[in-house]
């Protein structure tokens, strides 16, 4: 009986050339960024000891600061997450419903929305908050509209995403009976959406309430405007305070977030 | 109107996905009396885009669908909800809001009639309710009205899906290969009840289907489609293997 060898190998020489070249490409990249980034080394090699150094200034933890500044901070953070996050649903419900190509079918309407949630996204709210905090002055209203105006981007794209995943038969099946557009959105898009809907708004209002704790350092009200008086004022103990409580309230965030969550689904 | 009721007439009807390649070639009926219409061709002959033309969930390319003394085609907004909503579908995937309640299924057949701020409301008129409920019982899903309609099996799903149609108190039931889905002894359940509303409400309901004997087991009449036309237009016993090679074409699937 004749046997016949078969040829076989994974990659043709072409592709075995081509993966080489990329692997030697982020080789190249990554020795080039290393010498362009200029590690000062006599900070680099006494980090440890600053680090050390750190933490003693910090500890112990200033516990008696907590009810004179820390408390009402936080709350005031929590307000601005939670505000900004309510006001996103405004703009991101409208613009997610325009960018949905089985809701309305013009390209037209699809590069507007598009253009509103790139354009929101593509600012860090930060410097949202550096804008608002010089149009409305330092507080709280400049922290809830950076965080609405950063949101409407998230919010605005997933919800769209979802809406375009959902099974369009029911839809077919609710505009068949001549039921109005908006029948058919309560009824056949609304209860498709709805889990993923919440899923998106309270993972945003997460990511709120770590970002609105920052917001302070611009002014934008919140506990990081007494976060940044404490680092200016070289009160360690006080800053570990600080960070501790922001530490607890993201930490009691995420246990809300995914019971609400488990509950909803 | 006339002592044999006309309760539709498609004349003319094409239509192209694709500009130069028609799905419908000229497709021409008309329905006088009530019963079971079935479709019967191979995929991709154009059978469910005929039903849908007829509610226009699909648009035709050309020719016209009198309903109600009216073109369909013609309508727009408010008269093609109001057109549609005398016009029920069933589908082979049964459509229903999967996440939704049995009973708020069956009641969705109702939103054609309903503003979209009572829809919000859930403002569903007593009757509607009751009638909803009777129907549930008819189609023998009665316990299980509260249940989300995910829980159910594929053929109570359809049976759903049949009270979701009737509920919109059409003068005719589309059906689009309603029990395809379906094992056999399901398919004929399901044909038999849409046999007794079709009766019961005296309309004419046109059921797109594969199988050749459920066809005519249950039909009064039965349209044969091939390649974009009708080539069988007549009563389920004038079909002989002549006109089933020249709907399917070959033949060594009849035995």
């Amino acid at each position: 009986m004749q046997k016949i060898d078969h040829h076989w190998q994974r990659f043709t020489l072409k592709q075995k050339l081509s993966r080489f070249t990329v692997y030697l490409f982020f080789i190249v990249a990554l020795v080039l960024s290393v010498r362009t980034v200029e590690i000062i080394p006599e900070f680099f090699f006494d980090a440890p000891e600053q680090m050390v150094d750190l933490f003693s200034r910090m500890w112990p933890i200033d516990f008696a600061f907590y009810p004179i500044s820390v408390h009402d901070a936080m709350i005031e953070t929590l307000n601005i997450a939670t505000l900004g996050t309510l006001f996103t649903l405004i703009f991101s419900i409208p613009l997610a419903l325009m960018n949905a190509s089985n809701i309305v079918a013009s390209p037209w309407a699809h590069w507007i929305a598009r253009f509103f949630l790139v354009s929101s996204r593509s600012v860090n709210s930060l410097v949202w908050a550096l804008l608002f905090v010089a149009i409305f002055g330092p507080g709280v209203l400049a922290g809830v509209l950076a965080i609405a105006f950063r949101s409407v981007g998230f919010v605005g794209k997933l919800l769209s995403e979802a809406l375009e995943e959902i099974d369009m038969g029911s839809v077919e099946a609710l505009r068949a009976t001549g039921a109005p557009w908006g029948a058919v959105m309560l009824k056949g898009y609304w209860p498709q959406v709805k889990p993923a809907f919440f899923s998106i708004v309270l993972f945003r209002w997460d990511i709120n309430v770590r970002e609105s704790a920052v917001l302070g350092l611009v002014g934008a009200g919140g506990i990081g405007v007494v976060l940044n008086d404490s680092m200016n004022l070289f009160q360690w103990q006080q800053v570990a305070m600080s960070l501790l409580a922001i530490f607890a309230v993201v930490v009691a965030a995420e246990v809300v977030v995914v019971n609400i969550r488990k509950r909803l689904i | 109107m006339s002592a044999a009721q006309r309760f539709l007439e498609v004349k003319g009807l094409k239509k192209e996905y694709v500009a130069g390649n028609p799905i419908l070639k000229g497709v021409d009926f008309s329905i006088d009396s009530p019963g079971i219409v079935a479709i019967i061709g191979p995929s991709g002959t154009g059978k469910s885009t005929l039903l849908r033309c007829i509610n226009r969930l699909i648009e035709p390319t050309a020719g016209q669908i009198i309903f109600d003394n009216s073109d369909v085609c013609l309508a727009s907004g408010k008269v093609l909800r109001h057109l549609r909503r005398q016009v029920a579908m069933v589908f082979q995937e049964y459509n229903l809001v999967e996440r939704l309640s049995v009973i708020e299924n069956v009641l969705s057949g109702r939103l054609g009639y309903m503003t979209s701020w009572q829809a919000w409301r859930r403002n569903y008129l007593q009757s509607d309710i009751n009638n909803a409920y009777e129907l549930l019982a008819a189609v023998g899903l009665e316990e299980h009205a509260n249940k989300r309609a995910d829980s159910l099996s594929g053929g109570q799903r359809q049976r759903v899906g049949i009270a979701r149609a009737v509920m919109q108190d059409p003068r005719i039931i589309l059906a689009d290969e309603p029990t395809s889905s379906l094992d056999p002894k399901t398919a004929v359940e399901i044909m038999e009840l849409l046999e007794k509303f079709a009766s019961e409400k005296n309309i004419p309901a046109l059921v797109n289907m594969h199988d050749v004997k459920l066809a005519q087991r249950f039909a009064k009449r039965i349209i044969g489609m091939s390649n974009g036309h009708i080539v069988y237009d007549g009563a389920p016993e004038g079909i002989t293997d002549e006109h089933l090679k020249k709907i399917y074409g070959g033949e060594s699937w009849l035995d």
